[in-house]
């Protein structure tokens, strides 16, 4: 909780270079809230996709798509986050992450950059954050005037 | 581990697997020159392959068998079955060890001396110790070693197992690829592609043959360890028994052949142990001492039929019958109705077991109820035919292969679903004109198809899909599930494809109503349907185990077949808590600000009166309660209790399976949602709570005004749900577990306003006691009210003509107390 008010730079020193790609940060947006997923958990991005619902499915489960052959379960970030549901009107960017060999695709508004967000500047989710994202955050990052919330993946994905 | 090493083992377990055969040949026949040089030859390569390799401990084995063996062939000894027992031990023995070398590539440590000694001295010609040798070590149970090739076939090659799987998935992808081209190519003319994209298609599907093949085996080596078994069972039975097997080379996909092996060796255990007699019972009804067993398999249409039939005693109707009335499964009256297959099929039901003792052999648990969920899980049947005195046949259909099925895809709710083809019998359009008409019993659709009303499930409707749609019209998918027929109405049926079967993601597995999803040509996803898990959700498969519940059910448990709408929510500790939905008058969020407390207990102001609260955790107060604190309101008339929780979780509809071992005070017991264990509330405790004038007698101007109430209900849980919801009613409720004891209390001389009766009870059910009641004596006039989980139009009718005034749903309070008051202010006849 500490690491919340000195985010400034008085934290640990940076970690050894190694470490670089486990830094490097794929953001997105979710409801015009920016968000960071490590890219190396990262398989692909795919622009719209004809998603196939599933019945019976948990809410936040949008539905399953075809990814070249293979059979990807989609997760709407937006109802995951417990946020209003998307504009029908706009279409949704997925990005796809593995889990046990199984894909699963990210719903997000949209996709950014991938930006190198090291760990020493990182802050820990603050207490007055919602519980449900705090479940699904491992910290928070400060990018210009703007915060990015980091996603657990393993997290966000467990559903059910 | 080398290469040497891994020959060795392959042939190792191929000649073991020989072996064992063999030896019981052997037994039968020991004058068999021929089966005894073949068991020496076996025994012998293994002895000699291991000193070469330098595996001392698996050659020390084998040499003294081996011994043994020479002095048979060499006729010095004669066979005998305590001999074979000998050499049946140590070849399990060289399993063992073999199964360790497997494992670590070396030899485990132990200590074989026993058996050595036992071997040496039989060879020696001393009689063998008893059986001591065979007595299993503390050494890890061997894994089975599939042998890959059928032995003594020619020209064949081994491939690992892997490879075959990573074709088959290729081929899989590859009829995908081309199912989308063929899909292209039909919205498109271009006569230049057509022809090699036949030239495409036809090498894919010959493909595809020839991988699938490869991936066949003949069902004999799911049957090579029977004859063992069999022998060794009718050792420990004192039975005389022969197996016989035919159409062992009959080929099927090694993933159903690995799934089905258990049941398989259940099932001819099962044959010998309960279905054939001793010898002395044979003798008696003139049949030879010696019982068979047979097993047959054979192809028919893509499927695969295995027989597993014995010449024994046959099911006893009787005793099935009796305990189906026992264990509350059906009653007097349905059975009347049941034909004999019907009433055979008991057995496949979760707990049901005829046999009068547990015997080492069967009747460990595992009943056939699990047979037949194994085999309906791979989309097969099975079957029971039985003659008393005759024996016995069961009869499984399984499909060929599971990887890649034909399906029909239709639409439902604007989605699309695939319909595995094996389940479907025929496809009819409903609701037209001149076609056969839908028709609705209540709530329950049936079609009237042929002279036969068949029970539909509407597909929307089932998975909560857009069910705007018209109901009336439309396609009835008529599938089958075991003996079960009934129609899945869908919107639209488009075409049949060749889907490959692929799991659903790992998140979507409690979803029963899929068993995969595939690829469509065009590219889609779409989801597979399962009719087994369609029959069980919509109850259509009448002998389907609660989900969740495959294992039989706990002893002592309170069971219902049917569904309860519960209330899940959270309350002091972090174990879910349940409350059937329909005891409950209202959930509500009271403000903290609104909480008053008066003579140390909290209140709160409720539509113009004080309502008690109750926190279902001791810890709470008033002080603690969250901003908006959610409280399940109980009420009668204009009396309520708050039962304060912390948390309203969900409603789901749950088997009321209820697990006693988690009772305390306030808690019935506990059973499992959604793989949690949930604790079921008492909600008559908790009301008891609330204030002690709750079941007060004071308030006469209540609906009850103290009329009498017999209430008969065999089932702990709901004599707990009713009588605190007609005693809040001021009625003065005595409830009786039996039929029996309320005859009783009429002999007693007691007097009711009104007897409640359940109908499904066992012994006396409560059709059975309406008729009693109806016949005479001083409760005759008294209205009667049959209290039921089934409310179909003909279980009414039942009720009706057995003397019952009115008929209501379990847990429907409002009806209950609405069919009360009218029962009693209308004097009956009238």
């Amino acid at each position: 909780m500490q690491q919340a008010l000195n985010a400034s730079g008085r934290a640990a020193p940076p970690p050894p270079m190694a470490d670089e790609a486990t830094d490097m940060f794929l953001t997105l947006t979710v409801a015009d809230q920016l968000c960071g997923v490590p890219v190396l958990t990262v398989r692909d991005v795919l622009g719209h996709h004809s998603i196939t619902r599933i019945p019976l499915a948990p809410p936040e489960v949008a539905g399953s798509l075809n990814l070249r052959g293979r059979i990807v379960t989609a997760i709407d970030l937006r109802l995951r986050l417990g946020l209003p549901p998307r504009d029908p009107a706009t279409q949704a960017m997925s990005v796809v992450v593995e889990r046990e060999v199984e894909l699963y695709s990210l719903l997000a508004d949209a996709v950014g950059d991938v930006l190198p967000l090291p760990q020493a500047q990182r802050a820990a989710n603050p207490p007055t954050l919602d519980p449900l994202w705090r479940e699904v955050s491992t910290g928070v990052h400060r990018l210009g005037d703007r915060l990015v919330v980091l996603l657990d993946v393993e997290r966000i994905l467990a559903i059910g | 581990m080398d290469d040497l090493l891994a020959d060795f083992l392959t042939e190792t377990s191929e000649g073991l697997v020989a072996l064992d055969s063999a030896l019981v040949r052997l037994e039968r026949n020991p004058d068999d020159k021929a089966t005894l040089s073949e068991v020496f030859r076996i025994v012998h390569t293994v002895k000699g392959t291991c000193g070469f390799l330098g595996l001392s401990r698996l050659e020390k084995v084998a040499h003294a068998g081996e011994n043994l063996l020479g002095r048979w062939r060499d006729a010095t000894l004669k066979v005998t079955p305590a001999g074979i027992s000998l050499v049946l031990a140590s070849i399990d023995r060289i399993r063992l060890i073999v199964a360790g070398l497997e494992a670590k590539g070396e030899e485990p440590a132990g200590d074989d001396a026993a058996v050595i000694a036992a071997l040496n001295a039989a060879a020696d010609g001393e009689a063998p110790p008893v059986a001591e040798a065979a007595e299993p070590s503390a050494e890890p149970a061997m894994a089975e070693t599939e042998p890959a090739a059928a032995p003594g076939a020619p020209q064949t090659i081994r491939v690992s197992v892997e490879v075959l799987e990573g074709l088959m998935m290729l081929v899989s992808e590859l009829v995908l690829t081309r199912n989308q081209l063929l899909q292209l190519a039909r919205s498109e003319d271009n006569q230049a592609f057509a022809v090699p994209l036949q030239r495409l298609s036809h090498i894919t599907t010959d493909l595809q043959e020839g991988v699938m093949k490869t991936r066949m085996q003949p069902i004999g080596n799911a049957w090579a360890k029977l004859p063992r078994l069999v022998r060794d069972l009718g050792h420990e039975l004192g039975k005389k028994i022969s197996l016989e097997m035919k159409g062992a080379e009959t080929e099927l996909d090694r993933q159903v052949l690995e799934l089905i092996k258990d049941p398989l060796t259940h099932m001819v255990r099962n044959s010998g142990d309960h279905g054939l007699e001793n010898p002395a019972d044979r003798r008696a009804s003139g049949k030879s001492e010696t019982g068979r067993v047979m097993l047959n398999a054979y192809h028919e249409g893509g499927h695969i039929v295995i027989e597993i039939a014995d010449d024994g005693r046959g099911l006893p109707l009787a005793k099935i019958k009796a305990k189906a009335l026992a264990q509350g499964m059906t009653t007097e009256a349905e059975l009347a109705g049941m034909s004999e297959r019907d009433i055979l099929r008991f057995i496949f039901r979760p707990g049901f077991s005829t046999a009068a003792q547990v015997t080492a052999v069967s009747g460990r648990g595992v009943g056939m109820d699990v047979v037949k969920t194994n085999m309906e899980r791979i989309g097969g049947t099975i079957e029971v035919r039985s003659q008393e005195g005759k024996g016995t046949a069961f009869i499984i259909k399984i499909p060929l292969t599971l990887a890649i099925v034909s399906a029909l895809i239709v639409e439902s709710g604007g989605e699309r679903f695939a319909v595995p083809q094996i389940g479907v019998v025929e496809l009819v359009r409903a609701g037209g004109e001149g076609a056969p008409q839908l028709e609705r019993i209540k709530d329950a659709l049936v079609l009237r198809l042929r002279d036969r009303l068949l029970p539909v499930v509407s597909l929307a409707r089932l998975l909560r899909l857009d069910t705007t749609a018209r109901e009336d019209s439309g396609f009835v998918i008529v599938t089958q599930v075991g003996a079960h027929v009934f129609g899945i109405i869908v919107d639209r049926v488009f075409d049949t494809e060749e889907i490959v079967v692929k799991p659903v993601a790992p998140i979507l597995r409690h979803v029963t109503m899929f068993s995969g999803n595939t690829i469509l040509g065009d590219g889609s996803v779409i989801m597979i349907l399962d009719p087994n898990g369609i029959a069980r959700a919509s109850g259509v498969g009448g002998e389907a185990a609660p989900e969740n519940d495959t294992e039989a059910r706990p002893t002592g448990g309170m069971g219902v077949a049917e569904k309860t709408s519960l209330l899940l929510f959270r309350a002091g500790d972090a174990t879910p808590k349940a409350v059937p939905l329909g005891l409950v008058a209202r959930l509500e969020d009271v403000e903290r600000a609104r909480i008053e407390t008066a003579g140390g207990r909290p209140l709160v102001q409720y539509r113009g009166r004080l309502m008690p609260l109750v926190p279902l955790n001791p810890m709470w107060s008033p002080d603690m309660a969250a901003e908006r604190q959610p409280v399940l309101v109980f009420s009668d008339g204009d009396r309520a209790m708050g039962l304060v929780v912390d948390e309203i979780l969900d409603v789901v509809e749950e088997h009321l399976t209820i697990d006693p071992a988690g009772e305390r005070p306030g808690f019935l017991g506990s059973l499992v949602i959604n793989q949690r264990v949930t604790e079921v509330v008492d909600t008559s405790w908790w009301l008891r709570q609330g204030g002690e004038d709750w079941f007060g007698s004071g308030a006469a101007t209540r609906a009850g005004a103290a009329r009498r109430v017999l209430l008969v209900e065999d089932s702990a849980f709901f004599r707990n749900l009713v009588v605190p919801a007609l005693t809040a009613a001021g009625y003065a409720v005595t409830a009786v577990p039996h039929a029996r004891e309320a005859l009783k209390l009429r002999e007693a001389g007691l007097g009711f306003d009104i007897v409640v009766s359940d109908i499904e009870m066992p012994e006396i059910d409560g059709l059975a006691l309406a008729r009693t009641l109806r016949e005479g004596g001083p409760w005759r006039d008294l209205p009667l009210i049959a209290l039921t989980g089934k409310a179909a139009p003909d279980d009414v009718t039942a009720g009706r003509l057995a003397g019952f005034t009115d008929y209501v749903a379990k847990f429907d309070r409002d009806a209950l107390l609405a069919s009360l008051r009218q029962c009693l202010s209308t004097p009956l006849g009238a």
